[in-house]
């Protein structure tokens, strides 16, 4: 067995025995059911709910939410990060502001985004763009950081036009980094929008999991929890597949 | 055969054929405290002939080399290629590879090298005929699937050169290109530089620092003293245009190399701030 498959079956297998482990514990009710019920009535309990099409506005709902916040943040942190790279002197400014831009709690002003726009979906979209953009603006900083000197060098001797250099060399050259931001937007875009919706809203995956709680109705509560966790998850892993045949492909491997 | 004085001006050639002509050529960085950094330096390069810079660390040598290409424009001074002047961008037959890895890790060396040719807009079959020539050319048909990251820095730098041959450039500038190599490696690179001078019949300018390099290549080499850089010497080999590297066993090799080295030597000694003990008792 390789090393590579080794490293996945462990994986697998520490998962595996966790979700077994709680499954045991819940059913010989050492966990009482009041507080949380087994993985499988979670699993089944999604099934019913995901066949009878219940969640389908809102699942419809939180993933637009998300898709949009997530593609908005990307355009508009790469936009500011390419400024700013450009801008030596509006970063020296900036650069401790976005060094602790993740110790402010957004959501305390979550109340007047929906004051300014009302209960919709935009303060969501908002929130989510305004937790995941500042993650690509570093990331781009970073990103055109590390593009090495010669490259540009490189770029004028094979006479590119500037922006023919930034799409052919420049891009490339940083994309690592880029898509370490992309990752990155896309899990705050839907921290954002799910928090969001947990907190106020009419509708969407967060709202329903605050209302199912609200109302003891662990089994929607469990399985709707169950369901983020599992999208997330797959998500990101696509990503991370992504990523590592990039990776892999410059690491020689 | 051996190393001999050009006559004065030093650096130049005087003929109308030059190739490339610098005239008064200077270069000062700005900046709170302005740095002198090369010049004022006249130069004639003959087309088709190899010429290489050597001199102390920080002398100026690849700033020199980045005027030449248009990278950077001189403080003072004319700069011309093929009768046009250069002023800032690069011109048209002009190829650089520096000592830096240059090779785009993200493509393919077959894709490495067609760059500049698909950006130039030739047509595909134009670009595979002639990315195959480099190909074979620099000996790389075992790698041509392969990324940089899979090759050897001797291997990733041919991919370089590849890349800067493919656009068939009449001006080839090389800064220091196999710095980063081991001797063995440099020797053999230096083997092929010299088939690929004879058979493209290109110009080269090669900045090195090694002096042995230097005079087994060049048919002239451009001595530079400390900063600000100016050329000192400009010695000729007289080497064969046939030649490769077991020229080292020529005893004008050694002469040359030599000659280098005296001419160097004091120069080198006051790029590191150090001065010579024989003047430094006075």
């Amino acid at each position: 067995m390789s090393r590579k498959a080794a490293i996945l079956w462990t994986r697998a297998a520490v998962i595996v025995v966790a979700v077994a482990a709680l499954e045991i514990l819940c059913r010989a009710k050492i966990i009482s059911p009041l507080t949380l019920i087994p993985p499988s009535e979670m699993a089944s309990a999604l099934w019913e709910l995901i066949a009878s099409g219940k969640i389908n506005d809102d699942m419809v709902q939180t993933f637009s939410t998300v898709a949009l916040a997530f593609v908005l943040s990307v355009a508009v942190g790469f936009s500011l990060g390419v400024l700013i790279h450009a801008l030596p002197r509006v970063r020296r400014a900036l650069d401790p502001l976005l060094a602790s831009y993740y110790s402010i709690p957004f959501f305390v002003f979550y109340p007047l985004l929906i004051a300014l726009f009302g209960l919709n979906t935009i303060p969501l979209i908002v929130i989510g763009l305004v937790f995941a953009t500042a993650a690509m603006v570093i990331a781009t900083l970073n990103g055109l950081d590390r593009v090495p000197r010669v490259m540009e060098k490189t770029a004028r001797v094979l006479r590119l036009s500037p922006t023919r250099a930034i799409f052919t060399i420049t891009l490339p050259a940083a994309a690592p980094y880029l898509f370490t931001g992309l990752k990155l937007a896309l899990a705050y875009s839907f921290i954002g929008v799910i928090a969001g919706e947990f907190i106020l809203s009419g509708g969407g995956l967060g709202f329903s999991i605050a209302y199912a709680y609200n109302n003891f109705d662990s089994q929607t509560m469990y399985a709707l929890m169950m369901f983020v966790l599992v999208v997330v998850t797959v998500v990101n892993g696509v990503l991370h597949v992504l990523e590592q045949r990039m990776l892999q492909r410059r690491a020689g491997r | 055969m051996s190393a001999s004085r050009a006559p004065a001006p030093l650096a130049t050639a005087g003929t109308a054929a030059a190739h490339v002509r610098l005239r008064g050529v200077t270069r000062i960085f700005e900046g709170a405290l302005p740095v002198h950094a090369l010049g004022p330096v006249d130069l004639d390069l003959v087309r088709g002939e190899f010429f290489s810079v050597v001199g102390p660390s920080g002398c100026g040598k690849s700033t020199l080399m980045d005027l030449i290409a248009g990278l950077n424009p001189p403080t003072a001074g004319t700069i011309s290629f093929e009768d046009r002047p250069v002023a800032g961008e690069v011109p048209d037959g002009i190829g650089a590879v520096f000592q830096e890895d240059a090779s785009f890790p993200w493509l393919t060396v077959r894709d490495n090298i067609a760059f500049g040719l698909r950006r130039a807009g030739v047509d595909a079959a134009e670009t595979k005929r002639r990315v195959d020539d480099v190909i074979a050319f620099m000996g790389l048909k075992d790698f041509t699937t392969a990324y940089p990251a899979q090759l050897s820095g001797g291997m990733r730098q041919r991919v370089c050169i590849a890349r800067t041959l493919v656009l068939q450039p009449r001006l080839i500038l090389l800064d220091e290109p196999f710095g980063a190599l081991d001797q063995q490696t440099r020797l053999l690179m230096g083997d092929e530089l010299l088939r690929l001078w004879r058979e493209t019949g290109a110009t080269i300018m090669l900045i090195t620092h090694a002096l042995d390099e230097a005079a087994m290549l060049s048919d002239r080499v451009g001595v530079m003293s400390s900063r600000p850089g100016r050329f000192i010497e400009t010695l000729t080999t007289n080497w064969p245009r046939e030649r490769d590297s077991t020229i080292v066993a020529d005893p004008a090799f050694g002469a040359v190399t030599a000659r280098l080295w005296t001419l160097l030597r004091g120069e080198s000694l006051k790029a590191i701030g150090a001065t010579i003990p024989d003047k430094a008792a006075g």
